[in-house]
């Protein structure tokens, strides 16, 4: 059982990363890029347990130590195997 | 007056550390390691600076969760007396004992250099030696240095004097252009709101000794020590 953690800076928390990226972008010649938001993708594998228990597990993980909430935002998906 | 220093794989300025506490200030110092659980006979633990677990994840999450680190908490909530230098600073935050996060610097690069810095408040354990309005000369040398916390958080810190160091010119000011790394309002060290808890990106160890260029570091070490006696 795997679960993903998609992990990016929180909206208005500044993003050198992203914003050196998006410069890099624009000067190779897409000039259509507006913005870009560097992350962190997690894989966390774990023992099968029922999907909802992960799920707790996962929100928990991440409040603990995986997510800083105060600069970082993220999303979750549980894969069953 | 006997001082811990916290050592996590990847810190790196806990010998400087320990030279100015012995070598210069002539007081007891003892190494404690990350799996420590228990602190004694300590009257102020030092988080030193460094890369502990390589920066992993973020800078200082993985030290802020080790056995040491909570004895940390414990011993603080205790009310001893805690100072967190540069990577220290980093743990401090993940540990809550501080409040807001660093940031990666607003500029994407690291800094190393001389830093001129304002004591904001002259009253806490950690600026006791030194004169409200002072300028200090301190070097920094981090990547992560650049200070952010809600509006609400910055507010209630500045009421209670919890703001102690910012980043200054030569001559004092406070502005855009004397911010190394994107700081919210040029903040470089501050306390929690109990006053015990110091935490600062500049590296005060590296500012003791006359051939490192500046002792402007002392003051902030002998305020620790002066409180004691």
């Amino acid at each position: 059982m795997l679960i993903k953690f998609f992990i990016k800076p929180r909206k208005g928390v500044l993003d050198p990363e992203g914003r050196a990226v998006a410069e890099s972008l624009r000067s190779l010649g897409f000039e259509n890029v507006k913005d870009v938001k560097v992350g962190k993708y997690i894989e966390v594998y774990i023992t099968d347990i029922p999907k909802e228990e992960a799920e707790k597990q996962a929100y928990q993980m991440a409040k603990k130590v995986l997510v800083n909430e105060l600069i970082e935002e993220y999303e979750i998906e549980i894969v069953e195997s | 007056m006997r001082f811990g220093i916290a050592v996590y794989p990847g810190s790196n300025c806990d010998y400087d550390t320990y030279r100015i506490i012995t070598g210069i200030l002539k007081k007891e110092a003892k190494f404690l390691d990350y799996r420590e659980t228990k602190i004694q006979n300590i009257d102020c633990m030092i988080l030193p600076g460094g890369f502990s677990f390589g920066d992993y994840l973020r800078p200082g999450t993985l030290a802020a969760h080790t056995p040491l680190t909570q004895a940390v908490v414990d011993f603080a909530q205790g009310g001893g007396i805690v100072i967190g230098i540069c990577n220290g600073f980093q743990i401090l935050t993940e540990a809550h004992l501080l409040p807001g996060a660093l940031l990666p610097n607003i500029h994407g690069r690291f800094i190393c250099k001389h830093q001129y810095l304002k004591v904001e408040n002259d009253n806490s354990i950690f600026t006791k030696k030194t004169k409200k309005g002072q300028i200090l000369k301190i070097p920094i040398a981090h990547h992560d240095g650049n200070y952010f916390c809600d509006e609400e958080t910055l507010e209630s810190m500045e009421k209670n004097g919890q703001i102690i160091l910012r980043y200054c010119d030569k001559d004092g000011n406070i502005s855009k252009e004397a911010n190394p790394n994107g700081s919210i309002q040029n903040i470089a060290g501050i306390t929690n709101k109990e006053g015990n808890v110091f935490g600062l990106m500049p590296h005060p160890e590296r500012a003791s000794e006359s051939i490192l260029g500046s002792v402007d570091g002392l003051s902030i070490l002998e305020s620790i020590i002066e409180n004691r006696l």
